[in-house]
């Protein structure tokens, strides 16, 4: 596929550990197959301790131990010239990393430096993989603060004289200044207010629009994943439960997971009652055998405790894991509505 | 509580390590009680001999068996450090847990005494105290004396932890769980300081017996209790490096690093396994 | 004179002061806040704000962890912030708080039931373990829990939304009249979250607890709320009932939160857009020169 500046395959990434005699296997990422298309925002959705912070590590090339790939491939394709970052060498990676791979995280202070002036994180970060004369990388600085609607006088501040939502833009800014490729945003808005995280938000889609890259998105709110991405993934447990453009997502989900998480969302003008699952996302550490989700699933039969589903592909660029995904739902079992107190 | 024990030995090499330096020091401290000699008595057998099978540390130009003379001073030397170490970290605990969660005026009022103490220079106090107690002054009033000088910083270290925790969830939580100041604070709050709490023991042994030794080599102790410091008093007194009788010194230098050195490896390891945070990272949960 | 309300909030007003003796800032943290709940009708009261609104620090006055600078705070009649000792222990038990992030609200040093178990033995004067038990479980029950699933674990033993629970349980024990509630979902789990928000409306329909529950989520706030009250700086900027409001706010801030809420009409098309902020006037003048009116719907709407 010529189209794909991603492809994962079979990728299984495991925290290995021994420590005072005790040993530990972690399956954090296990058996994850996918693709990200050049100029998409794909989104991955996933709960705490499912696993997608620790494939988001394996994208982003920083694999430490005990994090280890015990298996599969993760290729990206910049300038027609393929990749494995699961296998690449150290200087390898050094070498695509900001030009063409880059990162938004969540805390906006982790990247900006609290002592020094914005001034100095861009050229720390930016001004190497861009290459350029000095005046002519900083007229290019401030051309790219001015697209993103940011004034250059942000290059002056110190990060601590700028509120939340205005440092988490100036890390988007620093993120994209060198026009790479592809950029992972792990959960860039989750701990913003809500009218700054709209703006936030609405900036990483123009900017993505403006630069035709490929964005992976990473954050637990589905309202999110509803208003910026274009095919969303949702994990549970380690694996890829179900892949599907957004839209199809939360109109036509097929698996029990992904249709009780559309359908628990609470909307304003909507007064019907919301139904809560049961249950915990299991340990990574001891998952339950068969389908993962079976323990909480309310149409789990006798074949999911026993075999893992495969994730299928469907018509409309839709993947699911279960084997029961034709089955008609009828609606009081998914709206798993509590019975009052006793 | 014994596993515990086992999995540090099998896993932990600095623990081994400690385990035998201090257990070595403190078997050895205890043959004291089997001793067939009176540590006070001098001139019972012939002096200067070098170490050999019968006087397996030598003996002094006072006539004393270093061996058994050693234990003695081993055991008055550990006795006084723990009884140091044990009675500041009370005080510093109390003082600081104190201080940090109720804040305010006691806040105020406890870290003014505290900064007061830190100004005090112990050296002269200490010195001034054996002019007025002279030989009254034995190994447990010089214990409390420095016990009563040993907290203030640690109380401070410990002021700064608890500060951090009285605005944590739990201890607002704690607060409508209807549970008591003395509870929240012993409870709640002690788990989190105990690892400062063993490493500033460790620290504060050193100290006390470190000073203790540079009292006693300057005679400002009652010399006649077996210490280490007392035992290198009379070596210095004896000129015993001038007089070639080395071991004098050498043996009860060699023991009192390897008693430190042990102490220093069990501080640090077992901090390690008491604080359950770190386990947990290490096991990624 | 009917029997006096629940809680009874008239003008409170908060002011921190900041910084040392030369350069002294006065922050107005809240501001002349008013409202009233009545012991007759249980209700959710929901306190909707972005960081800096005051929303929890008004939430930490009516708890009794912080004192009003100005105006007054009432507990079925009686000032809260008046109430020492025993008498602040049998304000406690009436008014008990859920915090934010529950893997914080408990000691990870320390067992969970240990809170359950001091709660009963202090304001429900249990004293064998027996008569501590019977409440715990019973607080348990109500919140889909048993004893027997938390006695003894730690906190990292149980999931965010066990533990929310567990804490909503504890706070229950003391059968207090109204809990506080500040944020109780927002660490909590997609799938865990809505049994959390359906808990507060079975606990205000089943048991009569009055719950006031402090978020910044506008969807939720809809979900479950009675009445609600949205703050801007320290400003309350609309009060009134929840649907009519959030349906169609009428203040200009209220207006802009709601275009915020990111909605699910146009999933996955990728249409969104900015939220228009620079066009609202959200300067603390404008609000210190408005009044609070009454509008349609028996709202209050400030006007400048």
């Amino acid at each position: 596929m010529a189209d794909d500046i991603l492809t994962v395959e079979g990728l299984k990434a495991y925290y290995q550990m021994n420590y005072f005699g005790v040993e530990r296997e972690v399956r954090a990422v296990d058996d994850v197959t996918m693709r990200v298309m050049a100029n998409e925002i794909y989104g991955i959705a996933g709960e705490s301790s499912s696993g997608k912070t620790s494939f988001i590590k394996v994208l982003a090339a920083a694999i430490r131990p005990p994090f280890r790939i015990v298996d599969g491939r993760v290729t990206y394709r910049f300038n027609g010239k393929p990749i494995d970052v699961a296998h690449a060498g150290e200087d390898e990676i050094a070498k695509i990393r900001w030009k063409h791979l880059s990162y938004i995280m969540q805390g906006s202070m982790s990247v900006l430096n609290p002592v020094r002036r914005v001034r100095s994180t861009f050229e720390d970060f930016a001004f190497r993989p861009m290459g350029l004369k000095r005046d002519a990388f900083w007229e290019a600085v401030e051309a790219h603060l001015a697209r993103l609607h940011l004034e250059p006088g942000v290059l002056r501040a110190y990060p601590h004289e700028l509120s939340g939502g205005m440092r988490q833009r100036v890390t988007i800014a620093l993120a994209t200044v060198c026009r790479p490729e592809f950029i992972i945003a792990d959960e860039p808005t989750t701990a913003l207010d809500v009218v700054v995280q709209k703006d936030v938000l609405a900036m990483i889609r123009e900017v993505q629009q403006a630069l035709g890259s490929s964005v992976v998105f990473v954050t637990h709110d589905m309202s999110v994943h509803a208003n910026v991405t274009d095919r969303l993934a949702i994990v549970y447990a380690g694996r890829i439960v179900e892949e599907a453009p957004t839209r199809t997502i939360f109109t036509a989900a097929r698996h029990p997971y992904t249709r009780h998480l559309v359908a628990s969302l609470p909307r304003i003008g909507d007064t019907s009652p919301k139904p809560s699952l049961e249950g915990r996302p299991p340990s990574l550490a001891e998952p339950p055998a068969g389908c993962r989700f079976h323990p909480r699933c309310p149409i789990a039969v006798e074949r999911c405790r026993r075999e893992v589903p495969v994730l299928e592909e469907r018509p409309g660029g839709h993947r699911v894991a279960c084997f029961r995904a034709d089955e008609a739902l009828p609606a009081e079992k998914i709206l798993n509505v509590e019975e009052p107190l006793s | 509580m014994f596993s515990v024990f086992r999995d540090l030995i099998r896993y932990n090499i600095e623990f081994t390590i400690g385990v035998v330096l201090v257990g070595v020091i403190v078997a050895f401290s205890l043959l004291s009680f089997a001793s067939p000699v009176d540590p006070t008595a001098i001139y019972t057998t012939i002096p200067d001999m070098p170490p050999s099978a019968e006087f397996w540390f030598g003996t002094n130009s006072r006539g004393q068996d270093l061996f058994w003379q050693l234990t003695f001073a081993f055991r008055n030397t550990l006795f006084f450090g723990l009884t140091v170490a044990v009675l500041s970290r009370i005080i510093s605990i109390t003082v600081g847990l104190t201080a940090g969660y109720l804040g305010g005026w006691t806040d105020r009022t406890l870290m003014f005494f505290n900064d007061i103490f830190v100004a005090i220079p112990i050296f002269p106090i200490l010195i001034l105290f054996y002019f007025v107690l002279r030989n009254n002054l034995d190994m447990m009033k010089l214990a409390l004396i420095m016990a009563c000088f040993g907290w203030p910083f640690d109380a401070r270290l410990i002021r700064s932890v608890a500060l951090g925790l009285k605005h944590r969830e739990f201890t607002r939580h704690a607060v409508f769980a209807g549970m008591s100041p003395a509870r929240i604070m012993y409870e709640e709050h002690l788990p989190y300081v105990m690892p400062i709490v063993f490493s500033t023991a460790m620290a504060n042994m050193i100290w006390s017996i470190g000073l203790e030794v540079t009292l006693a080599v300057l005679g400002f102790t009652n010399i006649n209790v077996p210490t280490v410091g007392t035992a290198l008093y009379w070596a210095n007194n004896h000129s015993a490096m001038v007089v070639g009788v080395w071991w004098w010194i050498v043996i009860p230098v060699v023991l009192i690093v390897m008693t430190f050195l042990g102490l220093f490896l069990l501080a640090v390891s077992m901090n390690e396994y008491i604080d359950p945070r770190s386990r947990l990272r290490r096991m990624g949960a | 004179m009917s029997a006096p309300p629940l809680l009874d909030v008239r003008d409170v007003s908060k002011v921190f002061t900041m910084g040392g003796v030369l350069s002294r800032k006065q922050i107005r943290a809240v501001n002349e806040v008013s409202f009233a709940l009545s012991t007759e009708t249980p209700e959710i009261f929901t306190i909707i704000g972005e960081s800096g609104s005051g929303k929890t620090t008004l939430a930490r006055m009516i708890f009794g962890s912080d004192v009003p600078t100005s105006g007054e705070l009432k507990f079925e009649g009686r000032d809260i912030a008046a109430r020492r000792g025993a008498d602040r222990l049998a304000f406690m038990a009436r008014v008990q708080p859920i915090f934010q992030n529950p893997f914080e609200a408990f000691n990870p040093l320390k067992r969970v039931d240990r809170y359950l178990a001091s709660t009963a033995r202090r304001f429900l004067n249990a004293r064998t373990e027996a008569e501590m038990e019977g409440p715990m479980d019973e607080a348990l029950h109500h919140v889909g829990l048993s004893l027997k699933e938390v006695k003894g674990r730690f906190p990292h033993e149980l999931s965010g939304g066990q533990l929310q629970r567990t804490a909503i349980a504890r706070a229950l024990i003391s059968q207090p009249s109204v809990i506080v509630a500040d944020e109780p979902v927002s660490m909590v789990d997609a799938s865990l979250r809505m049994a959390i928000v359906n808990l507060f409306k079975r606990l205000r329909d089943e048991l009569g607890v009055t719950i006031i529950y402090i978020t910044h989520d506008l969807a939720t706030a809809y979900y479950i709320s009675d009445r609600i009250i949205i703050m801007q700086k320290g400003h309350v900027v609309e009060m009134g009932p929840a649907r009519p409001i959030l349906e169609a706010p009428q203040h200009p801030y209220s207006q802009l939160l709601k275009r915020s809420v990111l909605s699910f009409d146009d999933a996955g098309r990728g249409l969104i857009t900015r939220s228009g902020r620079e066009e609202v006037d959200t300067s603390a003048e404008a609000l210190v020169k408005g009044r609070l009116e009454p509008a349609e719907d028996g709202r209050l709407v400030r006007v400048g």
